[in-house]
Protein backbone atom coordinates (compact mmCIF):
# COMPACT_ATOMS: atom_id res chain seq x y z
CA UNK A 1 0.00 0.00 0.00
CA UNK A 2 2.91 2.50 0.84
CA UNK A 3 4.55 1.51 -2.43
CA UNK A 4 1.74 2.90 -4.30
CA UNK A 5 1.51 6.05 -2.05
CA UNK A 6 4.84 6.56 -2.64
CA UNK A 7 4.55 5.85 -6.59
CA UNK A 8 2.18 8.32 -7.15
CA UNK A 9 3.62 10.82 -4.82
CA UNK A 10 6.11 10.53 -7.74
CA UNK A 11 8.93 12.61 -5.13
CA UNK A 12 6.85 15.31 -4.56
CA UNK A 13 5.70 15.81 -7.91
CA UNK A 14 2.91 13.94 -8.78
CA UNK A 15 0.47 17.31 -8.71
CA UNK A 16 2.20 17.73 -11.76
CA UNK A 17 2.79 14.40 -13.19
CA UNK A 18 -0.56 12.71 -13.23
CA UNK A 19 -2.04 15.76 -14.58
CA UNK A 20 -0.13 15.78 -17.72
CA UNK A 21 -0.61 12.11 -17.98
CA UNK A 22 -4.26 12.45 -17.53
CA UNK A 23 -4.52 15.62 -20.17
CA UNK A 24 -2.87 13.32 -23.03
CA UNK A 25 -4.91 10.48 -22.48
CA UNK A 26 -7.67 12.31 -22.77
CA UNK A 27 -6.75 14.22 -25.67
CA UNK A 28 -5.78 10.74 -27.73
CA UNK A 29 -8.95 9.06 -26.54
CA UNK A 30 -10.94 12.04 -27.22
CA UNK A 31 -9.35 12.43 -30.49
CA UNK A 32 -10.21 8.73 -31.32
CA UNK A 33 -13.34 8.82 -30.21
CA UNK A 34 -14.68 11.69 -32.06
CA UNK A 35 -13.13 10.78 -35.71
CA UNK A 36 -14.84 6.79 -34.90
CA UNK A 37 -18.18 8.53 -34.06
CA UNK A 38 -17.66 10.96 -36.97
CA UNK A 39 -17.07 8.20 -39.07
CA UNK A 40 -20.14 6.30 -38.20
CA UNK A 41 -22.31 8.95 -38.32
CA UNK A 42 -21.41 9.28 -42.11
CA UNK A 43 -21.23 5.58 -42.80
CA UNK A 44 -25.08 5.25 -41.65
CA UNK A 45 -26.15 8.54 -43.69
CA UNK A 46 -24.04 7.00 -47.27
CA UNK A 47 -25.78 4.36 -46.51
CA UNK A 48 -29.29 6.20 -46.25
CA UNK A 49 -29.12 8.10 -49.05
CA UNK A 50 -27.77 5.44 -51.51
CA UNK A 51 -31.14 3.31 -50.33
CA UNK A 52 -33.22 6.33 -51.15
CA UNK A 53 -31.55 7.59 -54.67
CA UNK A 54 -31.48 4.18 -55.65
CA UNK A 55 -34.94 3.57 -56.52
CA UNK A 56 -35.78 6.81 -57.59
CA UNK A 57 -33.39 5.75 -60.35
CA UNK A 58 -35.02 2.79 -60.81
CA UNK A 59 -38.50 4.67 -61.19
CA UNK A 60 -37.23 7.59 -63.54
CA UNK A 61 -35.96 4.40 -66.10
CA UNK B 1 -1.15 1.36 -86.52
CA UNK B 2 0.32 1.77 -82.96
CA UNK B 3 -0.88 3.56 -80.43
CA UNK B 4 0.39 5.63 -77.65
CA UNK B 5 -0.23 3.84 -74.26
CA UNK B 6 -3.38 4.03 -72.47
CA UNK B 7 -4.48 6.20 -70.46
CA UNK B 8 -4.81 3.78 -67.93
CA UNK B 9 -1.27 2.32 -67.72
CA UNK B 10 0.17 6.35 -67.27
CA UNK B 11 -1.71 6.41 -64.04
CA UNK B 12 1.02 6.63 -61.55
CA UNK B 13 0.92 5.03 -58.31
CA UNK B 14 0.08 7.94 -56.79
CA UNK B 15 -2.63 8.82 -58.31
CA UNK B 16 -4.91 5.43 -58.50
CA UNK B 17 -5.34 6.36 -54.23
CA UNK B 18 -7.27 9.58 -55.26
CA UNK B 19 -9.80 7.61 -55.67
CA UNK B 20 -11.93 7.12 -53.02
CA UNK B 21 -13.22 3.18 -53.32
CA UNK B 22 -9.03 2.26 -54.02
CA UNK B 23 -8.35 4.32 -50.69
CA UNK B 24 -10.34 2.74 -48.38
CA UNK B 25 -8.59 -0.61 -49.78
CA UNK B 26 -5.30 0.70 -49.09
CA UNK B 27 -6.47 2.09 -45.64
CA UNK B 28 -8.30 -1.28 -44.83
CA UNK B 29 -4.78 -2.93 -45.25
CA UNK B 30 -2.47 -0.65 -43.00
CA UNK B 31 -5.03 0.40 -40.82
CA UNK B 32 -4.80 -3.21 -38.64
CA UNK B 33 -0.96 -2.68 -38.10
CA UNK B 34 -0.87 0.53 -37.38
CA UNK B 35 -3.25 0.12 -34.83
CA UNK B 36 -1.43 -2.78 -33.33
CA UNK B 37 2.15 -0.83 -33.77
CA UNK B 38 0.43 2.57 -31.40
CA UNK B 39 -0.94 0.18 -28.78
CA UNK B 40 2.24 -2.18 -28.70
CA UNK B 41 4.99 1.11 -28.86
CA UNK B 42 2.28 3.11 -26.49
CA UNK B 43 2.09 0.74 -24.10
CA UNK B 44 5.29 -0.17 -23.77
CA UNK B 45 6.33 3.34 -23.86
CA UNK B 46 4.47 4.04 -20.79
CA UNK B 47 4.88 1.30 -18.86
CA UNK B 48 8.94 2.01 -19.18
CA UNK B 49 8.24 6.42 -19.09
CA UNK B 50 6.16 5.56 -15.37
CA UNK B 51 7.63 2.34 -13.91
CA UNK B 52 11.20 0.89 -15.64
CA UNK B 53 13.32 4.22 -16.13
CA UNK B 54 15.61 5.84 -13.50
CA UNK B 55 14.00 9.81 -11.95
CA UNK B 56 16.87 12.34 -12.95
CA UNK B 57 19.88 13.24 -10.68
CA UNK B 58 18.65 17.18 -10.68
CA UNK B 59 14.74 17.64 -12.15
CA UNK B 60 13.48 14.02 -10.24
CA UNK B 61 10.72 12.50 -11.36
CA UNK B 62 9.69 15.57 -13.51
CA UNK B 63 11.41 14.30 -15.86
CA UNK B 64 8.43 11.46 -16.73
CA UNK B 65 6.82 14.23 -18.53
CA UNK B 66 9.50 14.89 -21.10
CA UNK B 67 8.21 11.10 -22.44
CA UNK B 68 4.87 12.85 -23.24
CA UNK B 69 6.08 16.89 -23.93
CA UNK B 70 9.06 15.73 -26.60
CA UNK B 71 6.80 13.45 -28.44
CA UNK B 72 4.16 16.25 -28.38
CA UNK B 73 6.63 18.46 -30.10
CA UNK B 74 8.04 16.36 -32.38
CA UNK B 75 4.17 15.46 -33.63
CA UNK B 76 3.19 19.07 -33.58
CA UNK B 77 5.76 20.12 -36.15
CA UNK B 78 5.92 16.60 -38.28
CA UNK B 79 1.74 16.60 -38.82
CA UNK B 80 2.16 20.52 -40.17
CA UNK B 81 5.12 19.81 -41.96
CA UNK B 82 3.22 16.78 -43.75
CA UNK B 83 0.15 19.20 -44.26
CA UNK B 84 2.55 21.78 -45.66
CA UNK B 85 4.17 19.19 -48.04
CA UNK B 86 0.57 17.83 -48.99
CA UNK B 87 -0.66 21.51 -49.55
CA UNK B 88 2.13 22.11 -51.88
CA UNK B 89 1.08 18.82 -53.59
CA UNK B 90 -2.27 19.66 -53.79
CA UNK B 91 -1.81 22.93 -55.81
CA UNK B 92 1.08 21.22 -58.02
CA UNK B 93 -0.34 18.16 -58.60
CA UNK B 94 -4.02 18.79 -57.96
CA UNK B 95 -4.10 15.60 -56.25
CA UNK B 96 -7.45 14.94 -54.96
CA UNK B 97 -6.75 13.79 -51.76
CA UNK B 98 -4.00 16.16 -50.83
CA UNK B 99 -6.40 18.85 -49.68
CA UNK B 100 -8.35 16.31 -47.76
CA UNK B 101 -5.51 15.11 -45.65
CA UNK B 102 -4.31 18.62 -44.77
CA UNK B 103 -8.11 19.05 -42.92
CA UNK B 104 -8.18 15.44 -41.58
CA UNK B 105 -4.66 16.12 -40.05
CA UNK B 106 -5.56 19.70 -38.47
CA UNK B 107 -7.21 18.33 -35.41
CA UNK B 108 -4.60 15.96 -34.41
CA UNK B 109 -1.82 18.34 -35.12
CA UNK B 110 -3.86 21.33 -32.86
CA UNK B 111 -3.83 18.32 -30.21
CA UNK B 112 -0.85 17.25 -30.31
CA UNK B 113 0.84 21.06 -30.17
CA UNK B 114 -1.61 21.79 -27.05
CA UNK B 115 -0.50 18.75 -25.24
CA UNK B 116 2.90 20.06 -25.56
CA UNK B 117 1.94 23.42 -24.57
CA UNK B 118 0.11 22.05 -21.79
CA UNK B 119 3.08 19.14 -20.74
CA UNK B 120 5.52 22.27 -21.22
CA UNK B 121 3.77 24.13 -18.26
CA UNK B 122 3.56 21.21 -15.80
CA UNK B 123 7.43 20.67 -16.30
CA UNK B 124 7.98 24.24 -16.67
CA UNK B 125 6.08 25.42 -13.08
CA UNK B 126 8.17 22.71 -11.18
CA UNK B 127 11.58 23.09 -13.07
CA UNK B 128 11.68 26.89 -13.68
CA UNK B 129 9.30 28.08 -11.59
CA UNK B 130 7.02 29.35 -14.46
CA UNK B 131 3.56 27.68 -15.75
CA UNK B 132 4.91 30.07 -18.97
CA UNK B 133 7.54 32.61 -20.27
CA UNK B 134 7.24 34.43 -23.37
CA UNK B 135 10.41 33.03 -24.81
CA UNK B 136 11.31 32.44 -28.59
CA UNK B 137 10.39 28.77 -28.52
CA UNK B 138 7.31 28.78 -26.33
CA UNK B 139 5.87 31.76 -28.02
CA UNK B 140 6.26 30.38 -31.76
CA UNK B 141 4.82 26.97 -30.90
CA UNK B 142 2.06 28.67 -29.89
CA UNK B 143 1.95 30.06 -32.62
CA UNK B 144 1.73 27.01 -34.54
CA UNK B 145 -1.18 26.53 -32.42
CA UNK B 146 -3.21 29.67 -33.66
CA UNK B 147 -2.39 28.35 -36.76
CA UNK B 148 -3.73 24.68 -36.56
CA UNK B 149 -6.72 26.39 -34.99
CA UNK B 150 -6.69 29.21 -37.84
CA UNK B 151 -6.72 26.84 -40.30
CA UNK B 152 -9.85 24.87 -39.15
CA UNK B 153 -12.12 28.03 -38.82
CA UNK B 154 -10.93 29.10 -42.18
CA UNK B 155 -11.69 26.09 -43.98
CA UNK B 156 -14.96 25.97 -41.98
CA UNK B 157 -15.43 29.48 -42.92
CA UNK B 158 -16.53 28.78 -46.57
CA UNK B 159 -20.16 27.40 -48.23
CA UNK B 160 -17.91 26.03 -50.63
CA UNK B 161 -15.72 23.40 -48.98
CA UNK B 162 -13.43 22.91 -52.26
CA UNK B 163 -13.01 26.88 -52.06
CA UNK B 164 -12.37 26.39 -48.60
CA UNK B 165 -9.59 23.71 -48.61
CA UNK B 166 -7.63 25.88 -51.03
CA UNK B 167 -7.91 28.80 -48.99
CA UNK B 168 -6.84 26.75 -46.15
CA UNK B 169 -3.89 25.33 -47.79
CA UNK B 170 -2.65 28.48 -48.68
CA UNK B 171 -2.42 29.85 -44.58
CA UNK B 172 -1.08 26.56 -44.27
CA UNK B 173 1.87 27.04 -46.86
CA UNK B 174 2.36 30.70 -45.62
CA UNK B 175 3.13 29.37 -41.90
CA UNK B 176 5.42 26.98 -42.59
CA UNK B 177 8.17 29.78 -42.01
CA UNK B 178 6.84 29.09 -38.04
CA UNK B 179 8.73 25.34 -37.88
CA UNK B 180 12.26 26.61 -39.11
CA UNK B 181 11.70 29.33 -36.44
CA UNK B 182 10.19 27.08 -33.21
CA UNK B 183 13.18 24.98 -34.04
CA UNK B 184 16.16 27.37 -34.22
CA UNK B 185 15.19 29.55 -31.73
CA UNK B 186 16.77 27.77 -28.84
CA UNK B 187 20.08 28.10 -30.58
CA UNK B 188 19.43 32.29 -32.24
CA UNK B 189 18.07 33.24 -28.99
CA UNK B 190 18.57 33.41 -25.50
CA UNK B 191 15.92 31.31 -24.26
CA UNK B 192 14.65 29.57 -20.99
CA UNK B 193 13.61 26.90 -22.96
CA UNK B 194 16.54 24.42 -23.21
CA UNK B 195 19.08 23.98 -26.15
CA UNK B 196 18.70 20.88 -28.30
CA UNK B 197 19.79 18.04 -25.87
CA UNK B 198 18.49 15.02 -27.25
CA UNK B 199 21.28 14.15 -30.35
CA UNK B 200 24.64 15.42 -31.11
CA UNK B 201 27.35 15.20 -33.72
CA UNK B 202 28.89 12.65 -30.93
CA UNK B 203 25.65 10.81 -30.00
CA UNK B 204 23.25 10.95 -27.95
CA UNK B 205 23.36 13.00 -24.85
CA UNK B 206 20.98 11.54 -22.52
CA UNK B 207 20.77 8.01 -20.82
CA UNK B 208 19.93 4.62 -22.69
CA UNK B 209 17.29 3.98 -19.73
CA UNK B 210 15.66 7.20 -21.18
CA UNK B 211 16.43 7.37 -24.51
CA UNK B 212 14.12 3.98 -24.65
CA UNK B 213 10.72 4.88 -23.10
CA UNK B 214 11.39 8.41 -25.38
CA UNK B 215 11.56 6.39 -28.81
CA UNK B 216 8.55 4.27 -27.73
CA UNK B 217 6.58 7.11 -27.18
CA UNK B 218 7.45 9.24 -29.98
CA UNK B 219 6.90 5.95 -32.52
CA UNK B 220 3.66 5.21 -30.29
CA UNK B 221 2.76 8.90 -31.31
CA UNK B 222 3.09 8.61 -34.99
CA UNK B 223 1.40 5.51 -35.14
CA UNK B 224 -1.42 6.81 -33.29
CA UNK B 225 -1.36 9.61 -35.63
CA UNK B 226 -1.25 7.62 -38.49
CA UNK B 227 -4.13 5.52 -37.88
CA UNK B 228 -6.46 8.20 -36.48
CA UNK B 229 -5.74 9.99 -39.89
CA UNK B 230 -6.34 7.49 -41.99
CA UNK B 231 -10.13 7.23 -40.20
CA UNK B 232 -10.33 11.01 -40.40
CA UNK B 233 -9.29 10.94 -44.45
CA UNK B 234 -11.80 8.32 -44.75
CA UNK B 235 -14.35 10.43 -42.92
CA UNK B 236 -13.48 13.37 -45.43
CA UNK B 237 -13.70 11.38 -48.54
CA UNK B 238 -17.32 10.03 -47.27
CA UNK B 239 -18.54 13.60 -47.02
CA UNK B 240 -17.44 14.39 -49.83
CA UNK B 241 -19.38 11.37 -51.52
CA UNK B 242 -22.50 12.81 -49.16
CA UNK B 243 -22.10 16.13 -50.48
CA UNK B 244 -22.34 14.63 -54.25
CA UNK B 245 -25.50 11.97 -53.42
CA UNK B 246 -27.23 15.23 -52.04
CA UNK B 247 -26.48 17.33 -54.95
CA UNK B 248 -27.40 14.64 -57.28
CA UNK B 249 -30.59 13.75 -55.71
CA UNK B 250 -31.65 17.77 -55.26
CA UNK B 251 -30.92 17.87 -59.30
CA UNK B 252 -32.96 14.83 -59.84
CA UNK B 253 -36.02 16.09 -57.93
Amino acid sequence: MSNFTTFFAMGGYGAYIWPAYGLTAFAFVGMLVWTLAALRARRREEKALAAVTRPRREARR
Amino acid sequence: MTTAPTRQARVSLLHRYANPAAFGRLSARILPWSTAIAVLLLGAGLYFALFDSPPDYQQGNTVRIMYLHVPAAIMSELVYGAMAAAAAAGFIWKHALADLFVKAAAPLGAAFTLICLVTGSLWGRPMWGAWWVWDARLTSELVLFFLYLGYIALVDAFDDPERGLKAGAILVLVGVVDLPIIKFSVDWWNTLHQPSSLMSLSGPKIHGSMLLPLFLMIGGFVAFFLTVVLLRLESELLARRIRAWRSAAGDAS
